[in-house]
């Protein structure tokens, strides 16, 4: 907690660098050393190099760094609240992809934020569709639900209490195949990336996870 | 709900386990050095086997020509050099606007073409069959231009494919253009400019109808 407060702090002075850009920071060959002089973004871009060398301590201090940096772009542009962390999630996987591409003698800041700013406008999009999809239900619900059953709202509410519960009774990896293919409703490909499985396995777990979930609420084999 | 400050650390933990060193990206002038290579040992097959003897006579008669030729070889390295700057992620999206000057140069002063027969009456205009073959030029020559630019491209990470994909049509385009140049056995007239903007423009179209996606990779 106390980390995200001082990132959130750290965030602000940022963002009012960035915007003032200054389009070749001088940035100190060593790496190791993090001394109090360098800007947070000379720090990352230091760390950045030192990863793209290799160096795993400053990747994952980098990254752990770098997810204020993600939800703060995506704040900007309008991402919900409950959608940030698809989006961190999205970022640092398109970070690692493409490591590579960073020039330490440039803003790391910048480039983290051009990252974050089209992955947050994918999660938009995307959150767009599923909106635009899901109209015709809500519409249905409006002018068949059973708004008058008060009960008919706990009870679903339990219902959907009584299937997290069974999901997350399920082995590991069964339960990670329908977290992140049926409720974060991500691809395969992706969902494959972001749990280090193969398509093949993932499949396999979520057709097992629903099978036993079925048997667990209807009783079918 | 899921704990995502730890499953964050996760993906963290999963990633640095990957950390492998990389080779980094050589800066954009540079790989747009390396692509214009391509560029100039086709136009110096090109010189060996026309020479530039024609090429300059009619350059000599129609200085405008000479003027569309120079537009066309700076719109090519403009944009070329802009699409490997845009596929470096961060870089201001006012690159895109790079090879403007140079296209309207180009442009301009091909219009010129157009009036033609004011300016140096006599020339040798281009026939159907003639245009026809400038048009299977740009578009023959711009096909391992841009498929050369897309797989260079696709090491990088543009962010904004299809602006990406739009520029590597024009300077794969523009560079065809000036190849054409060095061979080109006359002056352009009407009907010769307008099949170099068709040429371009279906070079360019096709680009960003499929090079948005063939860089928009996985």
């Amino acid at each position: 907690m106390s980390q995200a407060l001082t990132a959130t702090a750290c965030l602000g002075l940022d963002s009012g660098l960035f915007l003032r850009a200054s389009p070749e920071p001088s940035m100190p060959a060593d790496v190791a050393t993090a001394n109090d002089s360098e800007s947070p973004d000379q720090r990352r871009a230091a760390w950045m190099a030192a990863a793209q060398a290799g160096d795993r301590r400053a990747y994952e201090r980098l990254l752990a760094d770098s997810v204020a940096l993600v939800r703060a772009a995506a704040r900007r542009h309008g991402v919900a609240q409950d959608q940030l962390d698809d989006v961190v999630q999205e970022t640092l996987i398109t970070v690692h992809r493409v490591r590579h591409t960073y020039d330490p003698a440039r803003s790391y800041d910048a480039w983290l934020t051009a990252i974050a700013s089209r992955r947050a406008v994918d999660a938009l999009r995307s959150r767009g569709r599923r909106d635009s999809r899901e109209l015709h239900d809500e519409f249905a619900l409006d002018n068949h639900a059973d708004r008058d059953d008060a009960s008919a709202a706990t009870e679903s509410e339990q219902r959907a209490q009584r299937l997290h519960a069974a999901i997350a009774d399920l082995p590991p990896g069964q339960r990670e195949a329908v977290e992140q293919l049926g409720l974060r409703e991500r691809s395969l490909s992706e969902a494959a990336e972001l749990t280090g499985r193969n398509t093949g396995a993932l499949k396999v777990n979520l057709h097992r996870a629903l099978k036993a979930l079925r048997e667990r609420f209807h009783g079918e084999p | 709900m899921m704990s995502d400050p730890r499953s964050h650390a996760a993906l963290i933990d999963r990633l640095g386990t990957d950390l492998v060193p990389v080779r980094r990206l050589l800066p954009p002038w540079l790989r747009t050095a390396g692509w214009l290579l391509l560029v100039a040992a086709l136009a110096a097959g090109l010189l060996m086997h026309y020479g530039a003897g024609p090429m300059l006579r009619r350059w000599a008669a129609t200085p405008d020509l000479a003027w569309a030729g120079i537009g066309a070889v700076i719109t090519a390295i403009c944009a070329a050099w802009a699409a490997f700057a845009l596929g470096v992620p961060g870089r201001r999206a006012t690159w895109a606007w790079l090879p403007l000057p140079g296209a309207l140069l180009w442009i301009g002063a091909s219009g010129l073409g157009c009036l033609r027969t004011w300016i140096a009456p006599g020339t040798e205009l281009a026939g159907v069959h003639q245009s026809a073959d400038c048009l299977l030029f740009i578009i023959g020559f711009s096909v391992p231009l841009s498929a050369l630019l897309i797989v260079l491209l696709r090491r990088a990470c543009p962010l904004r494919p299809v602006r990406v994909a739009v520029l590597i049509g024009l300077a794969s385009a523009a560079a065809s253009a000036s190849l054409l140049e060095i061979c080109h056995a006359f002056d352009s007239a009407a009907t010769d400019l307008l099949t170099h903007a068709l040429a371009v423009a279906v070079v360019v179209a096709v680009n960003a109808a499929m090079g948005g996606r063939l860089l928009s990779k996985a």
